[in-house]
């Protein structure tokens, strides 16, 4: 048992960091308030390395572990909450099972771009009738010859609008129930794949959230990604690695907002004297930082589990839900601590608020991790 | 970094478990209608090294470091919280004295309470006006001498009335902190009283007694670290013991949760319950919840054992630890419904037990106050 980083992790810690402070908080309100994709940010993140974390140096990637990507993740996240979830996306939902499901020919076609961000790639598994039931696949995949037709819409698609590739979940044998789906990497150019719409949302409003048709996509048989039949356990399990990144991204968003709230507590003054040395504020403080710590450490055992290949998978829900949760309590109390200012947009504490709240519903809702740790808790003994 | 816990580290916990089984679980509702805890008992603890599970093998301890003293403390506490608490209050005053006592005193002492020759050390710091804030603390030890007069009275004080090792701090100067001194005394000699013990909400197995100083002599020698160091030797002594406290309350906690598990996942009337979205979402809140807090109280330990500072550490693991456990009784009270509530049943029990948790050695306001502290004007803000 002990906390102390490698050289290496502390390195990219302190260079996202620095990156952080200087590129994107800067910007940060400007990407929020235009709802554009912050491509000249991103394409600084890709020069570090950061969209491809844990992607082996052989197929372009930084070749690092997930802790290394959680605390990457907190520092982007802290500077802007928008930048790091197309992070995360590109990192967990893409490359990562591109690495665990992908055959040699798919590492090599997609991960070299992927990693150095010259191309982006996006999940597709939310429909509109499906969310947190993502077994009830309607978009279908059909047989054809020795390759594949897709038919469906694909709903609230992460860097949708961006993406270059999306690994597209699919229902091939329906009578197989999960073991029916399948998942396929669809390059955007294809034909009959369009993004249709992008929504307009409460927050991250720098990444697009697309609505994605697929309208008679055909697919070459090395599409498939995964087995066929495999389609279900892709999905969970990528999205049991990308927990970890939302909730770093929470934790990076909470401690941000913590962050901006004490420099404000420690020059308001109001009775006589500054806030911060009002008991009421300073017991949000002891709160807030004590949450921000326990979040952190949940998040540092998913990861480092994940990197010694054990299984994760309730330790990754915990993580998610409380980092999430954590997350929508530490920046509605920051904002408190800024009064009306908070509530302006003057200040971030808003944004940052705004931006948490998505945190407790992607990558699976806290109903769902609850589901899956409770099921750990009544069954192994959690 | 490596969370889990390595090889040596998990047999111990192991065994503690096996004796807290064997040896604890089967007796504690003996020991709660007693409202005692047997000398008999200790010596067991004791021949385990649990007394002095951070303090040096040459003064009786097992020098394990205090991560091995959190898991141990987790692992009696859910079998028997009043038990814990005795010997948590015994590894804080081996510590105690092992870190500021004299050549003489530490082998006076020390291995008489890791070798459980007495029911525990005490920690006498608390008075009636002096809870939260013991830099307000009235008893005075006055210089006669060569020697000191004590008079004064403290309260709460855990096995004060069963220790040949009492830590007692009284003002030898000016008011405020620096007026304080820390001394050491055999409570064997008599010169003062023990209170009766005082009657709980839980933890019936510790007594809890006050301590009354009635023109007391005490020996030059029994000054404890440096004249007006009392105040500082009890901040760190408490940094320590609340590692201690958080690991406590986890224990009551998830002995709870174990009961509950068991009532479910069995064919009792409860199985049913273990199918509703509102048991199971309850039950995943507290394991969350524990599961964090105590990986905050492995980060404090670990820090304890490197020597690096970690009194913020503490405080967060204290508070973060006490308060979900207290929260995860009650829900498991509430799970446990009607049978939960029945005073022999061990949620029933958690809850009463926890409930002191969130005040003794520092309540959870105080550690708000040292977290915020540090949070917003501390070094490494």
């Amino acid at each position: 048992m002990h906390l102390d980083l490698t050289d290496e992790q502390t390195m990219l810690r302190d260079t996202c960091r620095d990156f952080a402070r200087r590129e994107l908080l800067p910007h940060a309100a400007e990407i929020d308030e235009r709802g554009e994709f912050p491509s000249a940010q991103v394409r600084g993140m890709a020069e570090l390395g950061l969209l491809g974390i844990t992607v082996p140096a052989e197929y372009g990637g930084a070749g690092m572990d997930n802790v290394a990507y959680a605390l990457a993740m907190e520092e982007i996240s802290a500077g802007c909450g928008s930048c790091g979830v197309i992070m995360s996306v590109n990192n967990s939902l893409v490359c990562d099972p591109l690495m665990k499901f992908g055959s040699e020919a798919q590492k090599k076609a997609w991960l070299p771009e992927l990693a150095v961000g010259a191309k982006l790639g996006c999940f597709a598994l939310s429909e509109p009738g499906t969310g947190s039931d993502a077994a009830a696949q309607t978009t279908v995949a059909v047989k054809d010859g020795s390759g594949w037709v897709l038919n469906g819409a694909k709903n609230f698609i992460t860097s949708g609008a961006q993406a270059n590739v999306a690994i597209v979940f699919a229902m091939g044998d329906r009578s197989k129930g999960v073991k029916g789906i399948n998942a396929f990497l669809v390059p955007a150019d294809s034909r009959g794949y369009q993004v249709a719409k992008n929504e307009k949302k409460l927050g991250i409003k720098g990444s697009s959230t697309s609505q994605i048709t697929l309208d008679e996509v055909r697919l070459p048989a090395e599409a498939l990604l995964g087995k066929e039949g495999e389609g279900f356990k892709v999905a969970m399990s990528t999205l049991d690695g990308g927990r970890i990144g939302i909730a770093a991204q929470a934790l990076g968003i909470a401690r941000q907002a913590m962050e901006e709230a004490r420099t404000y507590a420690l020059e308001r003054k109001a009775f006589g004297g500054l806030i911060a040395d009002l008991q009421a504020i300073q017991f949000m403080f002891a709160d807030m930082a004590t949450e921000i710590d326990a979040a952190r450490l949940l998040i540092w055992r998913a990861a480092s589990l994940k990197d010694k290949g054990a299984r994760f998978t309730t330790e990754s829900a915990m993580c998610k839900l409380y980092a999430s949760e954590m997350s929508n309590r530490v920046t509605n109390k920051a904002l408190q601590v800024f009064g009306g200012y908070g509530y302006c947009k003057d200040y971030p504490a808003e944004r940052h608020l705004r931006d948490a709240r998505i945190t407790e519903i992607y990558e699976g809702t806290s109903e769902v991790q609850r589901l899956v740790i409770a099921r750990a808790v009544l069954t192994s003994g959690g | 970094m490596e969370l889990e816990l390595d090889a040596a580290l998990r047999e111990w916990r192991d065994t503690v478990r096996r004796f807290a089984d064997q040896r604890l679980r089967p007796t504690r509702r003996e020991r709660e209608a007693a409202h005692a805890t047997p000398l008999a008992v200790i010596r067991e603890l004791a021949a385990l090294g649990l007394l002095g599970v951070n303090v040096p093998t040459a003064l009786g301890g097992s020098a394990r470091g205090p991560l091995a003293y959190v898991l141990a403390v987790r692992e009696v506490a859910e079998a028997d919280a009043a038990v814990a608490v005795t010997m948590a209050v015994s590894n804080m005053v081996a510590e105690v004295i092992t870190r500021f006592g004299s050549e003489a005193q530490k082998t006076a002492f020390v291995p008489r309470i890791t070798g459980g020759e007495m029911i525990g050390g005490a920690f006498a710091l608390s008075e009636a006006g002096a809870g939260s804030d013991p830099g307000g603390m009235t008893t005075r030890a006055e210089r006669r001498g060569e020697r000191w007069l004590v008079n004064g009275e403290k309260l709460w004080i855990t096995t004060g009335d069963g220790s040949d090792a009492i830590v007692l701090w009284a003002r030898t100067g000016g008011p405020g902190p620096k007026g304080i001194s820390c001394f050491l005394l055999d409570g064997r000699r008599p010169g003062f009283a023990a209170g009766k013990p005082e009657e709980k909400m839980g933890l019936w197995a510790s007594h809890t007694v006050s301590l009354t100083f009635s023109d007391v002599e005490l020996a030059g020698d029994a000054l404890l670290g440096e004249l007006g160091g009392g105040f500082k030797i009890a901040m760190m002594a408490l940094d320590g013991g609340r590692i201690g406290v958080a690991a406590q309350a986890l224990g009551i906690a998830y002995g709870a949760l174990a009961r509950v598990r068991e009532l479910l996942t069995r064919p009792t009337a409860h199985q049913a319950l273990a199918h509703e979205q509102g048991v199971q979402f309850q039950l995943a809140d507290v394991a969350t919840e524990l599961e964090a807090a105590w990986l905050l109280v492995l980060r404090a330990a670990w820090l304890k054992g490197q020597n690096r500072p970690f009194s913020r550490e503490a405080a967060m693991a204290k508070v973060m630890a006490t308060e979900s456990a207290n929260r995860a009784v009650r829900v498991c009270v509430e799970i446990a419904g009607g049978l939960g509530y029945l005073e022999d049943e061990v949620t029933a029990r958690a809850l009463r037990d926890c409930r002191v948790t969130q005040i003794y050695e520092g309540t959870s306001e105080i550690q708000r106050l040292v977290i915020s502290r540090d949070v917003l004007r501390g070094a490494h803000a």
